[in-house]
């Protein structure tokens, strides 16, 4: 099917989401939209998909004007979405998901389940893709969740199926398969439109790239120009595509203490150019584990070690095991056994402020439901975890004007956008919100920093002054833990590598380690296995990114 | 379970894929720290009830208890049971106690722990009427009856609040729904001297409180437990100013409605002692029992049921496979409105035979903790019911009896039950993910 | 900051205007009931379309009589003013209670509990313990505050335990204290001698709050606004209230930020509960003098209204508290002079929040322009 969109239009308020943008998408094609968080290509597609209703322009399908004012609509038309965040009532099974809204009856409305999971099972078959119709959604991994996903849209006949973000919770491997089942469904006939703000990816599945920036078409390529052509388009100016590890201290020339005020500039020079094995260990781990509440270990015997000046990078597919290791870490969620150690000294049983008195900063990985009040102010939102000592609070009073002076202060170094530090927090765009969580992180001397998912959602411009932040912070001589789900940040700023699997860590590689092998133990396969197999079994994405 | 194995497995050349090597992590290792915390503190509850129910054992005074197993003025009915009271309570006490240690030290899982703690729950209350009742005679059979009348409501209202919340909309308001089905249909079937008339009344009153419900929480997404406050609030305002207004000044034409006649189904009503109680009742009663029957029938069998749940589950994934949410939801709120009316309803023309202001006495709370208790599910809340209704009947039960301890101090029993049982006895409590929650259907996100 | 101060009284003003049109819109409703309930009234609007005079005259003179006699009742001369303040006095301490939780996201329904406890306790000091008359009082409303707060704190000592949904455990406690006040009333500890209903003997003169401006009204008011004050200090300067502030808005992000988010929901309730037992103490030691079953009436429900009309604020708090006190003296008199039954202002209560509730609703009818809308309860559902 054919499918144009003609001048789509979305404003939220003053802000113009989508812009007038024009774009048609042929039979069989695999059509990647580009663009950063926030560019805009989520609100097209919800469009498109019947959630939001344009406020200007039109989509045609085959040279027929529709009108899709909702999802119901869109899918009888022949479209299907695969949502970044899964779009299954997780109590379900897979076939009650899969059967939800055209449901098989017989009579009265009674649900024939039967033939439901015989759908599933044939529909899995044709496609390839394996799934068990009778097992809960909440007990299959997210790789599985997402082949459900795709089968629901498929059950729905989608002639166009629009994925959005669809690598984010894949291994490498799994993001293989991905591909397959996308060609094959192109040869079938079907128009897959593909969101997405990793250019490699674009690169290896495309036929053609649009992209998107600020609500506005910018361009649509083949899928031959080159990386740095695309980042440009994607952001609007020359990009430098990895933030090295090692480039902190002297890529913009900027002091890299310059965060905070507390610990002396000097100290942060002469410590960038040490090498870690002659620092102290900061943070210990030993023989952690974590219990959820199915009695289910989801971190499983894990023990690492952090120097100071060292950044360890977590890898892994989300949900196996990161979030209760920085939670455990930062005292939020009981721990089974194993001891946690801050420079020498046992924390294991600490209450989380204990943990961030003696050093600890924590970068949450979901900054509007763990790091922020949204409804507070932003200068509140800086003293959250300092609000009881001087000049802050004493004798149970709060300084109204040390406040305000505090927040004066951050604001200006921290260069966080707002129209006023009395503005509620939640009004901040996401890069302007995670800058206050870290200009409130880094104010204390810390010895440790946890940031989980630092950049998750934010566009490339607040992605580098993070990036920044957190390298500076390291070669102040903190140690660095940091948890991502992208593999390339985790290369691009790591000293060392330890990918999760299923709670454990299945290995501690250096960060040189090539990307296929990293992959591979994503999927839990050992170091010295996965190093053989990379070999063996090279992958598209694999041979992309090592090669840059 | 099928989270290991499926990583990998797909393909053309299964083959020749690399396989994980390392063993899978996301086993059953036991119980987790806060499961076990539960359990303990689960058994130390269970452990304080059974040695309570020792002490009522060893302090049990006098040789014989009787349970009349009919009424009084039945003219064949059976005769009494008598029991040694001592022997029976001492040895139902230690079982007791044995169930709660075992518990204690561990732990009670699966079909035989759920028989072991219905065992449980039989003996403590066993144990209790033997020391209570010891050298008089207890009428089982009005206990039975006075528990299943308290109870109807309950369970009528406890449905409604099944419908509602399983949908995602949180109702506080059933006893505003029971006042105002109560009132419409004393009022109702006086006037028009039909208890069907009354009942349909009492069914229009509850499904137009419901109404409000819905408009508010559901379009103008009002905190839900605010508007439910308010709304029993505003119930009792408005039966109580037409009750002063109209009713009170002609009694005899609006408030005399009287009670509908009960109807004895054969077969089923000739089963000794039960048969009296269960099946010889009115229709009200016999609705209840088919209430619940339908509403786990439609909630988990039926196209609709899966609906609701995942509009109460998860509201957009639904609303992406083109489900009109915010409709599912007025019609289970709606729909709900019928169970809590009939509720209601039974306050006067099924039980009293007359109106009067705030009657309902808070049992619409009590509803709502017997849905709490129930887990949200159709059965459950009606056994929670059933407990609730039978401490109940056995408080005024004991006050006849003459029994060491005051009525005023059991009838706290089945409120400090419930804050028990939310506390942690009855295990993980889940409500539906989305229960409270309103839905924007455009939304940004 | 100076557009920001703007904002702020921008936004005072709005809720101000939502509430008055609330109000405005509740009497119209009422209004509305009075007429239809009056039956020769409802004669008149048969013939409506043939001579329309009668039937609105008719409306008029029933609807004006009643608000007359009810607005009269309220603010008509200083026996009038004093009834108000001292309906309000409870009022406002629990609403203050219920306040201060939903600004911890609690949603404290046990007020009437918590004020029924501290009623208990305050009485039993005031007509069982014999002490100089300044020094009694003290104690006493001590007495009454830590009654209440012993019934609070439970609840926030549950919650934060096992995580059992204060509602529930709010409702039932109600229950609870209910029944213990009413067994409490069959004991010789509590029970007057010679009687057998269920009422104690009065409180010492000692222990009873001292009248002002020679009325009924006593110090029990004053009380309440120094605890309203109080209550200000806490939520707007002080570190406690931040922390407080912070676990209501985001509990998560309170956690992470190392508070506790157990310990303040303790200690919330602790400080809910010990307001609330300040009412029952103002009720017992001011107004009732002997204790007896129906002591709490319906204040500790009424409580929840008046929160909610206050926004959660204290002054908000205050001026509610004043407002449903006006309706309830007003409402005593209307029922005497126009015989428009006391329950009408039930009615008009309910309406009020209803309205308050649903601002959308209010700007709909009065077509005020929108504002980005910020509730006063942050709890959502029992997963919260």
């Amino acid at each position: 099917m054919r499918l144009e969109l003609e001048g789509l239009t979305k404003r939220f308020g003053s802000l113009v989401a989508c812009d007038h943008i024009d774009l048609t998408v042929e039979p069989g094609e695999i059509r990647c939209l580009l663009g950063e968080n926030g560019a805009g290509k989520t609100t097209l597609m919800n469009m498109l998909y019947g959630l939001l209703r344009p406020d200007e322009g039109r989509i045609l399908l085959d040279g027929t004007p529709q009108t899709c004012t909702t999802p119901r609509d869109a899918i009888e038309a022949g479209i299907g979405m695969v949502h970044q965040h899964f779009m299954l009532v997780p109590v379900f099974t897979v076939a009650e998901n899969i059967m939800l809204g055209r449901e098989s009856t017989r009579r009265l409305g009674v649900l024939d389940q039967r033939a439901a999971e015989q759908q599933v099972r044939e529909l899995s078959e044709r496609y390839g893709l394996e799934v068990d119709p009778t097992a809960r959604v909440e007990d299959i991994s997210v790789g599985v969740q997402q082949r459900v996903e795709i089968l629901k849209a498929l059950a729905n006949d989608a002639k166009i199926l629009i994925l959005d973000e669809p690598t984010a919770v894949l291994t490498p491997r799994e993001i293989d398969d991905l591909i397959e089942v996308m060609r094959t469904l192109k040869a079938n006939g079907t128009s897959i439109i593909f969101i997405t703000h990793k250019l490699k990816e674009v690169k290896a599945i495309a036929d053609r790239i649009t992209v998107i920036r600020r609500g506005k078409v910018v361009d649509t390529v083949g899928p031959d120009a080159s990386e740095a052509s695309l980042a440009e388009l994607m952001v609007g100016r020359p990009v430098q595509l990895t933030v090295s590890r090692r480039a902190a201290a002297d890529a913009d020339g900027e002091p890299a203490s310059g965060a905070t005020a507390e610990p002396s500039e000097e100290q942060a020079a002469e410590s960038a150019d040490d090498t870690s094995d002659t620092r102290p260990v900061q943070l210990r781990v030993e023989r952690l584990r974590v219990v959820d509440p199915a009695g289910r270990a989801v971190v499983d015997d894990v023990s690492f070690d952090i120097a100071g000046g060292e950044i360890l990078g977590i890898a892994g597919v989300q949900g196996n095991g990161q979030t209760e290791l920085v939670e455990a870490l930062m005292g939020l969620t009981d721990i089974a056994g194993g001891v946690i150690e801050l420079a020498g000294q046992p924390i294991t049983h600490l209450e989380p402020r204990a943990r961030l008195d003696a050093g600890i900063g924590y970068i949450p990985e979901d900054r509007s439901h763990d790091g922020l009040v949204p409804t507070f102010s932003v200068a509140e939102n800086l003293v959250l975890d300092l609000f009881r000592r001087k000049p802050f609070g004493s004798r149970g009073r709060l300084s109204l004007s040390a406040i305000r002076t505090n927040a004066e202060k951050r604001i200006a170094e921290f260069d966080v956008r707002t129209s006023s530090m009395h503005a509620p927090a939640g009004t901040l765009s996401g890069g302007n919100q995670q800058k206050v969580v870290l200009a409130r992180e880094l104010s204390r001397p810390l010895k440790v920093l946890l940031a989980a998912h630092p950049t998750r959602g934010l566009d490339v411009g607040s992605i580098e002054f993070v990036h920044r932040r957190i390298v500076a912070e390291r070669d102040r001589g903190t140690a660095v833990l940091i948890v991502s789900t992208e593999l390339e940040e985790i290369v691009a700023l790591a000293d060392r590598i330890a990918v999760m699997y299923r709670g454990r860590i299945v290995g501690i590689v250096d960060a040189d380690t090539p990307w296929d092998e990293l992959g591979l133990m994503m999927a839990g396969v050992p170091p010295e296995a996965a190093a053989r197999q990379a070999e063996e079994h090279p992958t598209v994405l694999g041979a992309l990114e090592d090669a840059s | 379970m099928s989270h290991r194995g499926t990583v990998q497995d797909r393909g053309l050349t299964t083959d020749e894929r690399p396989r994980p090597a390392s063993p899978p992590a996301h086993i059953a290792v036991g119980e987790s720290p806060e499961e076990r915390r539960r359990r303990i503190r689960t058994a130390i509850v269970a452990v304080t009830l059974a040695a309570i129910g020792v002490v009522l054992a060893a302090t049990t005074d006098a040789e014989t208890v009787t349970f009349a197993l009919s009424s009084r003025f039945a003219e064949d009915g059976l005769p009494d049971l008598r029991l040694p009271a001592l022997p029976v309570a001492v040895a139902l006490s230690a079982y007791a106690l044995v169930v709660a240690l075992a518990h204690l030290f561990r732990g009670l899982r699966g079909r035989v722990g759920i028989a072991l703690w219905t065992g449980f729950g039989v003996a403590f209350v066993v144990t209790f009427l033997c020391w209570a009742a010891a050298g008089a005679t207890f009428p089982l059979t009005n206990q039975l009856q006075g528990t299943l009348n308290v109870a109807t409501p309950l369970i009528l209202g406890a449905l409604a609040g099944v419908l509602c919340e399983r949908a995602g909309v949180i109702n506080v308001g059933i006893e505003g729904q029971f006042l105002a089905g109560a009132f419409a249909a004393a009022v109702v079937a006086t006037v028009t001297g039909s208890m069907l008339a009354g009942s349909l009344a009492a069914i229009a009153a509850g499904v137009l409180i419901a109404g409000m419900l819905a408009v508010f929480a559901i379009r103008y997404r009002v905190n839900q437990v605010v508007i439910g406050v308010v709304l029993v609030v505003f119930a009792s305002g408005i039966t109580g100013f037409l009750f002063d207004q109209f009713v009170e000044q002609d009694t005899q034409a609006f408030n005399n409605p009287g009670v509908m006649q009960p109807v004895r189904i054969p077969l089923l009503g000739d089963i000794p002692v039960l048969g009296d109680t269960f099946f010889n009742q009115t229709p009200l009663v016999y609705t209840m029992y088919a209430s619940v029957a339908i509403v786990t029938f439609v909630l988990f069998k039926t196209r609709w049921g899966l609906r609701v749940r995942a509009v109460g589950e998860h509201p957009r994934a639904a609303d992406t496979v083109g489900i009109k949410v915010l409709r599912v939801r007025y019609q289970a709120v709606l729909i709900g409105g019928i169970a809590a009316g009939l509720g209601g309803a039974f306050f006067t023309i099924g039980f009293t035979g007359g109106f009067s202001k705030d009657m309902t006495a808070g049992q619409g709370f009590i509803a709502l903790a017997a849905l709490i208790m129930g887990r949200w599910h159709p059965v459950g809340a009606t056994v929670a019911a059933l407990f609730f209704g039978f401490t109940q009947q056995l408080q005024s039960q004991l006050q006849i009896l003459d029994t060491p301890i005051p009525g005023d101090l059991l009838i706290m029993a089945p409120y400090l039950a419930t804050v028990v049982a939310v506390a942690g006895l009855v295990g993980r409590v889940r409500p539906p993910a989305a229960d409270g929650e309103p839905y924007v259907p455009d939304a940004t996100k | 900051m100076r557009l920001a101060e703007h904002v702020r009284r921008m936004s005072w003003l709005y809720e101000v205007t939502i509430s008055a049109a609330a109000v405005v819109l509740a009497l119209v409703a009422g209004a509305v009931l009075i007429i239809v309930s009056n039956p020769a009234v409802v004669a008149t609007w048969g013939y409506f379309f043939d001579y329309p005079p009668d039937a609105l005259a008719a409306s008029w003179t029933v609807v004006s009589d009643a608000y007359a006699a009810l607005f009269l009742g309220a603010f008509g001369g200083l026996r009038a003013l004093s009834n108000t303040l001292i309906h309000a006095t409870p009022l406002i301490c629990a609403g203050l209670g219920v306040s201060l939780a939903f600004r911890a996201g609690l949603f404290n329904i046990g007020a009437q509990g918590q004020l029924i406890v501290g009623a208990m306790a305050a009485g039993w000091v005031g007509f069982t313990v014999q002490l100089p008359p300044v020094l009694h009082l003290v104690v006493a409303v001590v007495a009454g505050l830590l009654g209440g707060a012993v019934w609070g704190g439970v609840v926030g000592l549950l919650k934060a335990r096992t995580g059992a949904h204060e509602v529930i455990l709010t409702i039932m406690l109600n229950y609870v204290a209910l029944y213990l006040l009413q067994w409490s009333l069959t004991t010789e500890a509590f029970q007057r001698p010679g009687r057998d209903d269920p009422i104690s003997p009065e409180v010492h003169p000692s222990a009873q709050f001292p009248h002002l401006f020679d009325t009924r009204l006593h110090m029990g008011f004053l009380v309440a606004l120094a605890a309203a004050v109080a209550v200000w200090w806490l939520l707007a300067r002080s570190t406690a209230g931040f922390e407080l502030r912070t676990v209501g808005a985001n509990p998560h992000a309170a956690r992470t930020a190392g508070m506790n988010v157990g310990r303040v929901y303790t200690f919330v309730m602790l400080l809910a509960g010990a307001l609330a037992g300040l009412a029952g103490t103002q009720q017992v030691l001011g107004t009732t003098y002997p204790l007896t079953d129906g002591i709490a009436g319906t204040i500790g429900f009424d409580a929840i209204t008046v929160a909610l009309l206050g926004r959660g604020s204290p002054l908000g708090t205050v001026a509610a508290g004043l407002v449903f006190g006006a309706l309830t003296a007003g409402g005593l008199q209307m029922q005497i002079t126009t015989q428009t039954p006391l329950t009408l202002t039930t009615v008009l209560q309910a309406t009020i929040v209803l309205f308050i509730a649903a601002p959308a609703l209010v700007r709909a009818v009065f077509r005020i322009r929108a504002r980005r809308a910020t509730g006063p309860v942050q709890a959502l559902g029992w997963n919260a």
